[in-house]
């Protein structure tokens, strides 16, 4: 949206401000300042400790910290190939029975996640696929869920790039596996990551499929959430989620700075 | 048998050309179309195209747009598949073969250089792909941006290149491999008028740097064209409507499409065609009684066209023999450093262009034009296919 007359601009910018903090800034605020107090009975919270952050880097959070970064990273690198591989595969196709096989691809995106959850605890409960119980069952419920995801997002990068590129690489000589390796994914690049990113925040973040398959010992950082502000422990909740936010942040941006090198390029 | 006498009727003037080069002495290098059609589902795009790039020569596929032009050169690339018909380069059928074992070189309109890889690595692409030691590539990449006189460039990226040097470059990167066939897609059209002449003249100074390097160039713009190719080949609606020498097409076109598209030519609609000695024919204009050369032998009494350029009206005094015409001048524009007079003569408005005037005719004065008979020919009226 353009505003071009002053006045415009003023009356726009007192709207977005007020809107922005209500919708974006309380929640984060109330949940920072709690993961720092020791007591909330007033408006505002008393008693100001880190003592929640000490705690959360000992033992069990900090478990739910590495498998949640664990399950993110090898679910959304998974679910790159495989949706890299996906969308190189059907980019050739007909429209028809591309645009079915599409929808293919994103039913799981679609169906919501705690059926998936639910039926990847049916299906791989018996022998010979007995998955229950493991740290595999949580990766590959990732995977389903992010992976429509990786596919779209990549599919519509190479839908974008120039596809004279790679046919001049190929008049030059340029066999398909070294076209795709010289040409194709370099300028796929950006998108890859971008796809990486988007999966990576949404495995972080993802609560319904995990907490009916969760294994001992291999509990995620929203699963802890839940189960702590199921017990009441809101500041050890706020606490976690203010790691699960940054964590999620750091990675994020380590990897936007990894896509505009290579968009500048 | 009947495509052979389409293409003996089409072809006129690439009979004796085509004779007299050595189309298979050389072999190595020579483009053949043979009966190539492409269609896309119910559309056919390309049909029965035949026609010879003889080893050393441009030629060069100019028509309007959606005639078929860049079909015909990606179907020698290897990026459209013949629905029928078979793609000669040299003595291979490489109607079946994949784009990278052609051992072609291609430029298309937007360059498409790798945005990623610095102009030498662009350059290099070809080389390292077939697997060239670092020795060789370190050797020819300097070469062949020598060759574009983009030497001072290497290590730019081609967002940090304007588009004549990105089009130099594109060129240096399809010639590094040493192809013996270089395709070119419109490769100026997105220059602006004054880089797109001295490209012109770059491009013929490369070909006579690389004598024998066989070039196929589309474009729509006929000056290109000209200056460029040794054959020039006309299309419209997938079909090859005229192919010959630059300068034979030019002079004698086929048909009223040739004439036309080709430089603009004047198409007086003739008829009563008689034989007047000396390879020379008269036909009536109206009332007027005008001379020609017949190039195309036309039958006596036949309806015709004669095809008449537009710098070849004079004005002012006139030779015995001349054709002269009387009209009256509907519109006079003055473009720099020609004057583009229309001129009505019974019923019909001819153009003509003469060097500037000091003292233009006025619109609706009578004036009297003239015209040599050796630079006209009559023209058939197209065919059924016309
Ligand atoms: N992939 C395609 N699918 C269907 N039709 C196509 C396809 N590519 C080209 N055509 C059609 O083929 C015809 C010839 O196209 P082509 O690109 O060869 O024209 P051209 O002579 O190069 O025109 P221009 O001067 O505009 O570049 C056009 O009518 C075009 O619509
Ligand atoms: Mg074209």
């Amino acid at each position: 949206m353009l505003v071009w007359s002053k006045s415009g601009r003023v009356l726009t910018w007192l709207l977005a401000i007020p809107l922005f903090v209500i919708i974006y800034g309380l929640p984060i605020g109330v949940i920072a300042l709690a993961s720092v107090s020791g007591q909330w009975n007033d408006v505002l919270p008393s008693h100001f400790t880190l003592e929640h952050y000490a705690d959360a880097f000992r033992a069990a959070s900090f478990d739910s910290l590495k498998a949640s970064l664990v399950t993110g990273v090898l679910a959304s690198a998974a679910a790159l190939v495989s949706g890299t591989w996906a969308a190189l595969a059907l980019r050739r196709i007909q429209p028809v029975p591309k645009r079915i096989l599409d929808l293919c691809f994103f039913i799981p995106s679609a169906v919501p996640s705690v059926s998936i959850g639910l039926s990847l605890l049916v299906a791989f409960s018996q022998p010979p696929v007995l998955l229950n119980g493991t740290r595999l069952i949580v990766m590959i419920a990732h995977f389903v869920l992010i992976s429509a995801f990786t596919y779209g997002n990549v599919a519509a990068g190479l839908a974008r790039i120039p596809s004279d590129c790679e046919q001049v690489a190929e008049s030059l000589g340029a066999r398909p596996f070294y076209r795709l390796r010289r040409v194709t994914l370099p300028l796929l690049l950006p998108y890859l990551i971008a796809a990486f990113s988007l999966s990576f925040a949404l495995s972080m973040g993802e609560l319904g499929a995990t907490v009916m398959i969760y294994p001992p010992g291999w509990m995620t950082l929203p699963v802890s959430i839940f189960a702590l502000s199921d017990r009441g422990a809101i500041f050890d909740a706020a606490t976690l989620t203010m790691i699960l936010g940054m964590a999620t942040m750091l990675v994020l941006i380590g990897l936007s700075r990894i896509s505009s090198k290579a968009t500048v390029r | 048998m009947v495509q052979a006498m389409v293409m003996e009727r089409s072809l006129p003037a690439a009979t004796p050309s085509a004779s007299a080069a050595p189309a298979d002495a050389v072999g190595g290098s020579r483009i053949g179309f043979e009966n190539v059609s492409v269609t896309y589902g119910s559309l056919t795009v390309l049909q029965s195209l035949t026609l010879t790039v003889n080893p050393g020569e441009i030629v060069a596929l100019i028509g309007p747009s959606g005639s078929g032009k860049t079909t015909a050169l990606r179907a020698v690339a290897g990026f459209v598949r013949p629905s029928s018909g078979r793609i000669m380069i040299g003595d291979r059928d490489v109607t079946n073969l994949a784009p990278y074992d052609r051992k072609i070189g291609m430029v298309v309109q937007n360059y498409a250089l790798f945005p990623h890889m610095r102009v030498e690595e662009n350059v290099a692409f070809g080389l390292r792909a077939h697997g060239a030691s670092e020795a060789v590539v370190r050797a020819r990449v300097p070469e062949c941006l020598a060759m574009v006189g983009m030497g001072a460039y290497a290590k730019r990226y081609p967002r940090e290149l304007s588009g004549g040097q990105q089009q130099r470059i594109a060129i240096a990167r399809a010639l590094a491999n040493k192809p013996q066939v270089l395709l070119l897609d419109e490769p100026l059209s997105a220059l602006d008028a004054q880089i797109r002449r001295s490209m012109l003249d770059e491009l013929a100074k490369l070909h006579r740097d690389l004598p024998a390097l066989t070039v196929l160039y589309v474009t729509h713009d006929q000056t290109e064209a000209l200056t460029l190719a040794n054959h020039i080949g006309i299309m419209r609606d997938g079909r090859l409507k005229a192919f010959g020498g630059a300068q034979s097409l030019f002079r004698n076109p086929p048909n009223r499409f040739a004439a036309e598209f080709l430089g603009r030519a004047n198409l007086l609609p003739v008829n009563d065609l008689q034989p007047a000695g000396e390879g020379r024919v008269s036909v009536r204009f109206g009332a007027t009684v005008l001379k020609a050369r017949n190039h195309h032998r036309l039958a006596k009494g036949s309806d015709c066209l004669l095809c008449v350029r537009p710098h070849d009206f004079k004005l002012g005094s006139s030779r015995p023999d001349a054709n002269r015409l009387s009209g009256v001048v509907r519109s006079v524009q003055w473009q720099g450093d020609v004057h583009n007079v229309v001129v009505e003569v019974a019923g019909e408005c001819i153009r003509l262009s003469s060097a500037p005037m000091r003292e233009p005719p006025e619109p609706g004065a009578s004036l009297d034009v003239h015209f040599d008979p050796a630079d006209v020919t009559v023209v058939p009226e197209d065919g059924a296919d016309g």
